[in-house]
């Protein structure tokens, strides 16, 4: 039925999403702001940010939910201003918020889904889904009855059931344990590895690290586009940790001391971070004489934090 | 087939679907569609009643003398009868009845003033449209009283003194189209739109509501479904409700209120289906507006209450005020109301039917269209 060719226009494009100076106000509010990205085939790209910094509103615009104030760009090679429709079929989506229908059941809502994609071999497809997903057991429950991680599965079964080329996943690890969050990420792997490209916002660190690459936005703006090794390195941030008893009145001595940037307490230890790596060890020096300490990794959570704040103060 | 911004049937399948399976699921919902037609029927079809005046009359007058000039005039000021004009012939004092034109026609035989004169006892005959016996029963009651004195200031000396004691007039009333005036011969097929308007308007007014409010249009809208597939796939199963519906009125008018059905039931269900679709765009174009399913509900009592106290159900539509009759002129069950007992208690046919229905066509075309409109631009 659908005559929406298979092959994308630009196939020879290394980049799938390829955006320029996108922008969405509300009202007064600017909530993505000239924000420019763009994201390779079969790259799982991770996109974090403090909550209400454009993540969702970004997300929707790619796939036509929203419609863009400014900027240009394209989608899979069609341009998103003007040809959603043709973007929709090759593009999975799953919301933050969990948006299948609660009185319908898990293989109810995975066969509306395919019968709305106009998929071939319909009952095949989904019951194929329901097993490689392991859903089998709850395929005749109600989704609203699920868990939340199995939810989450439901969600990526009925997103993945048109084989998109590329997945929208918008925060779809929020509120599921670590145990159900590997699997996803695993799943979400297993597909890069077939090809299929991935955008997704997360607040988890852990997650953020199995990205191939990463964007920072904050209160609308991208504050970097990289690996995340790449991240570490071009925060300019030097870390070092301390250990010992009594570590609260030491943190608060040092997070007065000029060029000390974050200090975070990790159980015994602390991770004292800044730009300079003199002044640090200047402060540790004079505060926390005698301790044992020694200069680590930078982690991504500290590159955030310094961005954010950065953000805040400009 | 299919154009990039087609329409595809396949999808539209889909949705109607998912709204049928939604539906066996949603008990609550379900009972409603059931039960408000029931209660309705039973509470609504006993009591409501009015006074209404100023009823289109048309007089067939074959004797030209005082008398009858003085009843006509009498029954103009007394303000229960609107004397629209005079007619020549029996056929177009028939059809003026029967289109709705007049409520009544006043009949006065050519030898009514001579055989007043003779203190013979003439005849006065007023046929009513009695389809609604509220809006008649009224100025049935006043007319002794006006003809009485319409007489008694006329007439000469012996006779008016024999007129003041007992009227020497015989008045015949016809009832037409309700000779028993059983205000359940009117109040039950107008409740038919009343119902149909009540439900079909609020369970719609939830469906896409209810798909914003849960998060899931956020998933229908990023797949390759379209707005007019949805609006028509969530539309579709409710024509069945409806017509559902309409089954149940038409038994308990039959079984429970013996209303006497004249016209063509094949009638009242093919053209039911314009006022169905009307209610239905109603419903979806409120929950495209509405920002939850609380405040779709009120919205769409924000369309029924108009509906049942301005279209001619609650009070008698000639008995209302000008700028009533105005906005009840633009409200479908107006029309329907018109339309139902017109077939059921008059025998209307399918194509003279046609006068009530275009109005509710264009209602429907008007208010899907703003739908359309506002569903394009629900996410943003």
């Amino acid at each position: 039925m659908d005559a929406t060719p298979h092959i994308q226009p630009d196939a020879e494009s290394p980049y799938v999403i390829d955006v320029s100076g996108l922008t969405k106000r509300f009202g007064d509010r600017v909530v993505v702001n000239n924000l420019s990205m763009r994201v390779r085939r079969g790259e799982i790209f991770g996109f974090l940010g403090p909550n209400g910094s454009g993540k969702t509103t970004f997300i929707r615009m790619l796939c036509g939910l929203l419609a863009a104030d400014a900027g240009s760009g394209t989608c899979l090679g069609w341009d998103i201003r003007t040809q959603a429709e043709r973007i929709k079929p090759h593009v999975g989506y799953m919301s933050q918020r969990f948006s299948l229908y609660e009185d319908l059941t898990v293989r109810e809502n995975l066969d509306f889904t395919a019968r709305l994609y106009g998929l071939k071999n319909r009952a095949g497809l989904v019951a194929e889904r329901i097993v490689h997903m392991g859903l089998t057991r709850f395929e005749n429950n109600l989704a609203g009855s699920l868990s939340g991680g199995w939810k989450q599965r439901l969600a990526l079964a009925a997103c993945t059931l048109h084989s998109p080329s590329l997945l929208l996943l918008d925060e779809p690890t929020a509120g599921v344990d670590p145990g159900a969050r590997r699997d996803f990420w695993d799943e979400v792997h297993k597909l890069a590895a077939g090809g299929v490209t991935a955008l997704i916002s997360t607040h988890y660190m852990d997650e953020a690290e199995r990205c191939h690459r990463l964007a920072y936005i904050a209160y609308g703006d991208l504050l970097a586009q990289d690996t995340v090794e790449g991240l570490v390195k071009n925060s300019g941030l030097v870390t070092w940790s301390v250990s010992g008893g009594d570590l609260h009145a030491l943190s608060e001595a040092l997070k007065v001391r000029p060029g000390v940037d974050q200090v975070v307490a990790f159980g015994n230890t602390l991770h004292v971070s800044g730009e300079n790596e003199a002044a640090i060890v200047a402060a540790l020096a004079a505060c926390a004489g005698g301790r044992e300490r020694r200069r680590i990794e930078t982690s991504l959570e500290e590159v955030f934090i310094h961005l954010m704040r950065e953000a805040r103060q400009s | 087939m299919s154009f990039d911004i087609g329409f595809a049937f396949s999808r539209f399948a889909a949705v109607v679907y998912k709204e049928f399976i939604q539906m066996r699921r949603d008990r609550v919902t379900f009972a409603m569609m059931i039960g408000i037609p029931l209660m309705q029927l039973i509470l609504f079809g006993y009591a409501i009643n009015s006074d209404p005046r100023h009823l289109p009359t048309v007089v067939l007058c074959a004797d030209n003398s005082p008398y009858s000039r003085g009843i006509v005039a009498g029954m103009q000021t007394s303000t229960y009868f609107d004397v629209a004009g005079e007619i020549a012939s029996r056929a177009q004092a028939d059809k003026a009845l029967r289109d709705g034109d007049a409520q009544f026609v006043l009949t006065i035989p050519e030898d009514f003033s001579r055989k007043l004169l003779r203190g013979e006892t003439p005849v006065l005959l007023l046929e009513a449209d009695a389809t609604d016996p509220a809006a008649t029963s009224g100025s049935i009651a006043a007319l002794r009283e006006i003809v009485s004195r319409a007489i008694a200031r006329d007439l000469p000396g012996p006779a008016a003194d024999l007129a003041a004691t007992s009227l020497p007039i015989d008045i015949r009333i016809h009832p037409e189209y309700n000779p028993e005036a059983v205000t359940q011969y009117n109040i039950v097929p107008g409740l038919m739109g009343v119902i149909l308007s009540l439900t079909l308007t609020m369970i719609t007014s939830l469906a896409i509501t209810r798909e914003r409010e849960r998060g899931t249009m956020e998933n229908l809208l990023a797949t390759p479904v379209r707005p007019l597939e949805v609006m028509l796939g969530k539309i579709t199963p409710y024509i069945l409700v409806g017509y559902i519906q309409i089954a149940l009125i038409i038994l308990a008018s039959k079984f429970l209120f013996d209303v006497p059905l004249r016209g063509s039931l094949l009638v009242v269900f093919a053209w039911s289906f314009v006022f169905i679709a009307a209610n239905l765009s109603v419903g979806v174009t409120l929950s495209t507006v509405a920002k939850n399913q609380l405040q779709a509900v009120q919205m769409s009592v924000f369309f029924f209450l108009p509906s049942l106290l301005l279209s001619g159900f609650m009070f008698p539509f000639r008995g209302m005020p000008g700028w009533a009759q105005v906005i009840g002129s633009l409200l479908p069950l107006t029309h329907y109301l018109r339309f139902v007992r017109g077939v059921l208690l008059k025998g209307t046919t399918g194509l003279e039917a046609l006068a009530y229905i275009w109005p509710i066509a264009l209602f429907f075309v008007v208010v899907i269209a703003i739908g359309m409109l506002r569903y394009r631009k629900t996410l943003d």
